[in-house]
C-alpha cells in the first residue's frame, strides 16, 4: 500500500541529528474518499430519489427571526447525480496528488466533507423540508454537555491521569443538581450542587489513581458503573415516591440582544440557557489556563514528564490531584444540563453514554481543549442530525448516525485524521 | 560556595546505597566522584539535590547546615543539577523549559514568557551556547539538550553544579567542549560535581578525585593519578583494561549487507544506504554517537524494522524479509541494548528466560508440554557456565544484578548453534568484572568462527573489541577502518568527517 521515496535531507553544520525524511505514501485520504465518492454514486444517483422531481428544501430562518431568509429549493436528484460527479472528481484529484508525493490540503478535506453532507442532506430530505437553524440549534444544545465533559477529560488526562469516569461525573452532576434544585427551589444552587458531586467523583479516581496506584482505566470503569448503581438506586428508592425532590426549575433561554437576531449564527449561539453560554467561557478558560498561565505549564509538564517537573521542586501528584478535581468540576457542571438545562427531572442512566462520547472527543481532539470542543459539536451535529431525519421520515436508520461518534474516534486514534499524541504520562502513576 | 557533606548514609531496605561518606567541594572546584555503575554515586547526588532523604548525616554549604525536603529547597539554596537522562520536557520549548517550577507571571496571571526568552539569550550569549529560546526540545540534539540544562540550573543561579554522567551521549567532541564549559563555570567561581567512570575525562578535567566504591569513600586521588591506579582504586583490585586477542582467523564473508536502509514510524530515514560486510570470525564493531541508526540497524538485521529496503545475506541465503523467528532459526543470536525491556522478562525465572526463544519445539517443549526437568538441567549448566550469581534457577531475572542479567541474555544466545552474533552496547550500566567477562565470552565467540557484530557508543569498548570498526553518523556509515585506527581519527568520524585517505578495507 505504500511506496518509498527519499528525499536527501540538508544538512548544515550545527543541525541536530536529523535524518533525511523519507516520505511514504499514504494512500488513507483516497482510499476514504474513493470510498465515500462510491457510496455517494450508489446512494445519490442509482438508488436516487426524487427522480420524479421531488425538492428537497432548506428552511434557513425561523418564523420569529427579524431577518427572514429565503428557503433554498434544490432539485434532489439533480442534486445528487451533481454531489456524487464532484465527489468522483475530488477523490480523483487525492489520487493524483498523492500519487506526485503532494500533500492533500485540509481545505480539500474539508471540502469534501461538506458536499457530501450537502448531497446526503438533500437526498435524505427529498420531497420534505430540513430545518437548518433547527439542526444547527439542537446541534450546540446536545453538545453542551459532550463539551463539558471533554474539557474535564482534557484537563485530567493533561495532567496525566486517564479520566474513564466522565460518564459518572456526568451522571453524579446531574442528579445532585436536580435534587438541590428540586428542594431548595433554586437553579443556581444546583448548579453549585453538580459542580460538587463531579468534583467528588474525580477525587476518589484521583486518591486511587494518585494514591493508591490502582490502574486509572480500572478505578474509572468502577465508577461509572458505581454511579450508575448509586444514582439508580437513590431515585427508585428516593426521588420516585416523593416527586417534588425531582421537579427542578429548567433554565429558560436567554436570547442575548442583537446578537441573537444576526441571520443563522443568532439564533445558534445566541438563543441558548445558561449552561451553554457557561460552556463559552468554559473553552476558553480552559484553553487560556493550559497554555497561557504558569499553572497550566505545570500541568502540562507533570503530565508529560513528572519526574522533570519534581526535579524543579513542583509536587507532582498535589498538581494532578488540582487538576483531575478540576476536571470533575467542569464535567459536573455539564451534567447539570440534562436536568436543568433539558429535562427538567432526573431519570434513570440519563446520560445514556454520552461521557463516553465525550471521551472519544478527548481523543479525537487530541487533549487540545478546542479541537475536542469541535469534535464534540461534531459528534453533537450527528445526534441532532438523526433526531431531525427521524422526524421528517428519512430512510436512514437512526442507529447508524447513533454509530457515526465511535466509529469517527476509532478512525481518528488509528491515524487516519492527523496524528493523536497522548501526553506522554497520560496514566502512569509518578514513582519517586 | 563551598559544599561540604558529612557522613551521609542512605539506605534501601536491606541495602545501604551510602554508607557514611563525607566529601568537600571548596569554591571554584572541579571535583571528580569516581566509580562504578553501582557505586552509589547518583544515590549520594540525589540525597544532595533533595530527591532523597539520608538517615544520617548532613549538608553543609558554606559551613551552615542545609535541611532539603525537596529538590525546590536544594535549589533554593544555590544547587543545581545536569541530570543523566535530561529532565526537560520534550513538547516544551527551550524558554518554557528553563522557567518551569520558577514561572514569572504578568497581568491575569498570564505566563512571562518574554522574560523566559531573556534569560535564556543572556546566559547562552555567556557561555557562547547559541540557544534558540522558542526550538521544542525534541527537535535539539542531545549535546544542545545537555546545554539546555545546564542553563536551566545558572537560571536559579545555581553555585554548586553537579553533572551526573554527562558524557554518556556526547560525541568525543562534545565532550571536549562540555570540558570547556565545565572549566569555564568553574573559574567563574562555581563549584562543580562531575560524576563518571569514565577515566580519561577524570584525569582531564578535575582538580580532585573521591573514589566511591560500594557505597563507601575508598580513597581521594590526583589527577595526575594513571588510569591503572584509578582503575585499581574504582574496582578493589587490579584490572586488566584490555582485552587479550589475537589476530582474527577470517574464513570468507558470511554477512553481506547491501544498501540497507530503515524508515522509522515518523517516516525519517534512520539507517541510510549501509553496505557493509563481515567475515566468519571477525568482530566488526559499529562505533557512533547513541542515536544515529545504531539501534534500528541491529534491529533490522534481526527482523524487527517494518520498513526495510536493501538486502541482507547470511551465508548466501537472504534474511530480508523474513520473520524474526525464520532469522532466529538461521542462526542469527542477539544481544539487545535494553537488557531489562528487550533482553529479559524480569518476572520470569532464570531457568525460563534461558529457554525464552525456544519455546517452539524440542528440547525444551515436547507435544506442547514444557520439558520442566530438562530446563532445569539446563539452567543449572549455564549457570555454572556462565557464572551467573543467583540463588539458583528459580531465583527472577529482575533481582539479578546488571552484570548477571547481561550473563543470563548472553547464556540463553550463545547456546544455541550460531551463524552471527549481534551484540548491543553488551557493557552497558555494568561494573568491570562483567565487562571483562562479557569482552572474553564475545573474541571466544569469534575466535570459534563466527561473525560477530558488536555495536557500542563506548570508544573504549570498540577499541578493545574490533578487527574492523565501521563509524555511523545520521544514518549513514562514515567509514569502515582498520580495528587499530586512533581514536582521535574514530572521534572526529563520529561527528561526520569522513574517514582518512588511508581507508582500509579489511
Amino acid at each position: 500500500m505504500s511506496t518509498i521515496t527519499q528525499s536527501p535531507a540538508p544538512t548544515p553544520a550545527s543541525a541536530p541529528i536529523v535524518k533525511a525524511t523519507a516520505q511514504i505514501r499514504s494512500w488513507k485520504i483516497p482510499i476514504t474518499f474513493g470510498g465515500f465518492a462510491v457510496l455517494s454514486l450508489f446512494l445519490f444517483v442509482l438508488l436516487g430519489r426524487g427522480q420524479r422531481g421531488e425538492l428537497s428544501t432548506f428552511r434557513l430562518s425561523q418564523a420569529r427571526d427579524v431577518i427572514q431568509l429565503p428557503e433554498v429549493a434544490l432539485p434532489t436528484f439533480a442534486t445528487g447525480v451533481f454531489v456524487a460527479i464532484v465527489l468522483v472528481f475530488l477523490a480523483a484529484v487525492s489520487v493524483w496528488l498523492v500519487y506526485g508525493h503532494r500533500k492533500i490540503p485540509i481545505v480539500l478535506t474539508i471540502l469534501f466533507a461538506l458536499l457530501f453532507l450537502v448531497g446526503f442532506l438533500a437526498w435524505a430530505a427529498s420531497g420534505s423540508t430540513i430545518p437548518v437553524p433547527g439542526l444547527l440549534i439542537g446541534t450546540v444544545t446536545l453538545s453542551a454537555p459532550l463539551i463539558f465533559g471533554a474539557l474535564g477529560g482534557v484537563l485530567s488526562e493533561r495532567a496525566g491521569v486517564v479520566n474513564v469516569a466522565i460518564e459518572a461525573q456526568l451522571l453524579a452532576g446531574a442528579f445532585s443538581s436536580a435534587v438541590v434544585a428540586s428542594a431548595t427551589g433554586n437553579p443556581y444552587l444546583g448548579l453549585l450542587a453538580a459542580m460538587v458531586a463531579g468534583a467528588l467523583v474525580s477525587m476518589v479516581l484521583a486518591a486511587f489513581a494518585l494514591k493508591y496506584l490502582v490502574d486509572q482505566v480500572i478505578v474509572g470503569v468502577v465508577l461509572n458503573v458505581l454511579v450508575i448503581g448509586l444514582t439508580s438506586f437513590l431515585y427508585s428508592q428516593v426521588l420516585a415516591p416523593s416527586a417534588n425532590l425531582n421537579s427542578p426549575d429548567v433554565f429558560p433561554r436567554l436570547n442575548i440582544p442583537l446578537l441573537s437576531e444576526i441571520p443563522i449564527i443568532g439564533p445558534v449561539l445566541f438563543r441558548q440557557t445558561i449552561i451553554v453560554y457557561v460552556m463559552y467561557v468554559a473553552v476558553v478558560m480552559v484553553y487560556f489556563g493550559l497554555f497561557r498561565t504558569k499553572w497550566g505549564l505545570r500541568v502540562r509538564a507533570v503530565g508529560e514528564h513528572p519526574q522533570a517537573a519534581d526535579t524543579v521542586g513542583i509536587n507532582v501528584n498535589r498538581t494532578r490531584f488540582v487538576a483531575v478535581t478540576l476536571g470533575g468540576v467542569i464535567s459536573g457542571f455539564g451534567g447539570a444540563y440534562f436536568t436543568l438545562g433539558a429535562v427538567g427531572a432526573f431519570n434513570k442512566e440519563m446520560t445514556n453514554g454520552m461521557g463516553f462520547i465525550a471521551l472519544a472527543a478527548v481523543i479525537f481532539g487530541q487533549w487540545h481543549p478546542i479541537k475536542a470542543t469541535l469534535a464534540a459539536l461534531l459528534f453533537g451535529f450527528a445526534t441532532n442530525l438523526q433526531n431531525v431525519l427521524g422526524i421528517i421520515g428519512s430512510p436512514v436508520p437512526s442507529e447508524f448516525m447513533l454509530m457515526l461518534p465511535y466509529v469517527v474516534t476509532i478512525f481518528a486514534v488509528a491515524g487516519f485524521v492527523g496524528r493523536s499524541r497522548a501526553p506522554a504520562a497520560d496514566g502512569k502513576p509518578y514513582i519517586k | 560556595m563551598k559544599l561540604e557533606l558529612r557522613g551521609i548514609t542512605k539506605r534501601f531496605g536491606a541495602l545501604v546505597a551510602n554508607n557514611n561518606i563525607s566529601l568537600t567541594v571548596e569554591s571554584g572546584e572541579i571535583h571528580a566522584l569516581l566509580g562504578e555503575n553501582g557505586a552509589g554515586k547518583s544515590t549520594l547526588m540525589n540525597v544532595l539535590y533533595g530527591l532523597y532523604i539520608a538517615e544520617e548525616g548532613e549538608i553543609l554549604l558554606d559551613d551552615v547546615v542545609q535541611k532539603f525536603a525537596g529538590p525546590g529547597d536544594a535549589m533554593k539554596a544555590g544547587i543545581g543539577m545536569v541530570h543523566q537522562h535530561f529532565m526537560l520536557v520534550p513538547v516544551f520549548t527551550v524558554a518554557e523549559n528553563v522557567v518551569l517550577g520558577h514561572e514569572q507571571t504578568t497581568f491575569g496571571g498570564r505566563l512571562d514568557l518574554t522574560a523566559a526568552r531573556a534569560k535564556v539569550r543572556e546566559i547562552s550569549d555567556r557561555f557562547g551556547f547559541d540557544i534558540d529560546p522558542d526550538a521544542l526540545i525534541e527537535d535539539l540534539p542531545v549535546g544542545v539538550q545537555q546545554r539546555v540544562e545546564i542553563i536551566k540550573a545558572l537560571s536559579q543561579d545555581a553555585r554548586v553544579l553537579v553533572f551526573d554522567e554527562p558524557t554518556a551521549v556526547l560525541t568525543p567532541q562534545e565532550t571536549d567542549e562540555l570540558m570547556i564549559i565545565m572549566r569555564q563555570l568553574a573559574e567563574s567561581g562555581t563549584s562543580i560535581v562531575f560524576i563518571t567512570h569514565k577515566l580519561r575525562e577524570v584525569r582531564a578535567v578535575a582538580d580532585r578525585i573521591t573514589v566511591i566504591r560500594l557505597g563507601t569513600v575508598v580513597g581521594e586521588a590526583s589527577p595526575t593519578a594513571t588510569n591503572a591506579e584509578l582503575a585499581s582504586l574504582m574496582v578493589g583490585r587490579a584490572v586488566e583494561l584490555t582485552v587479550h586477542k589475537n589476530a582474527p582467523e577470517l574464513r570468507g564473508t558470511a554477512l553481506s549487507v547491501k544498501n540497507l536502509s530503515v524508515i522509522d514510524a515518523r517516516n525519517q530515514i534512520v539507517v541510510n544506504n549501509v553496505s557493509f560486510d563481515v567475515a566468519a570470525g571477525e568482530v566488526l564493531a559499529i562505533a557512533g554517537v547513541q542515536g544515529n541508526g545504531q539501534t534500528e540497524l541491529t534491529e533490522a538485521l534481526l527482523g524487527l524494522q517494518h520498513h526495510v529496503t536493501g538486502s541482507i545475506d547470511l551465508d548466501g541465503k537472504p534474511l530480508r524479509g523474513f520473520s524474526v523467528r525464520h532469522i532466529l532459526d538461521s542462526g542469527v543470536g542477539f544481544v539487545p541494548e535494553d537488557r531489562t525491556e528487550d533482553g529479559l522478562i524480569a518476572d520470569f525465572s532464570i531457568a525460563e528466560n534461558l529457554m525464552l526463544d525456544r519455546s517452539s519445539g524440542a528440547p525444551f517443549v515436547k507435544a506442547g508440554n514444557l520439558q520442566l526437568g530438562f530446563r532445569a538441567k539446563f539452567a543449572a549448566e549455564k549457570i555454572r557456565e556462565f557464572d551467573i550469581r543467583s540463588q539458583g534457577s528459580d531465583m527472577h531475572a529482575g533481582r539479578l544484578s546488571g552484570g548477571n542479567q547481561q550473563k543470563v541474555v548472553l547464556a540463553r544466545e550463545l547456546s544455541r548453534e550460531l551463524r552471527l552474533f549481534v551484540a548491543a552496547q553488551p557493557t552497558r550500566g555494568l561494573d568491570v568484572g562483567s565487562i571483562e567477562f562479557v569482552h572474553t565470552r564475545i573474541i571466544e565467540t569469534r575466535d570459534s568462527g563466527i561473525p560477530v557484530i558488536v555495536v557500542s557508543t563506548e570508544l573504549d569498548e570498540v577499541v578493545a573489541l574490533a578487527d574492523r570498526i565501521a563509524v555511523m553518523y545520521r544514518g549513514e556509515i562514515v567509514g569502515i577502518v582498520p580495528g587499530n585506527t586512533p581514536r582521535a581519527t574514530l572521534g572526529l568520524m563520529m561527528a561526520g568527517e569522513p574517514a582518512p585517505a588511508t581507508e582500509a578495507a579489511l
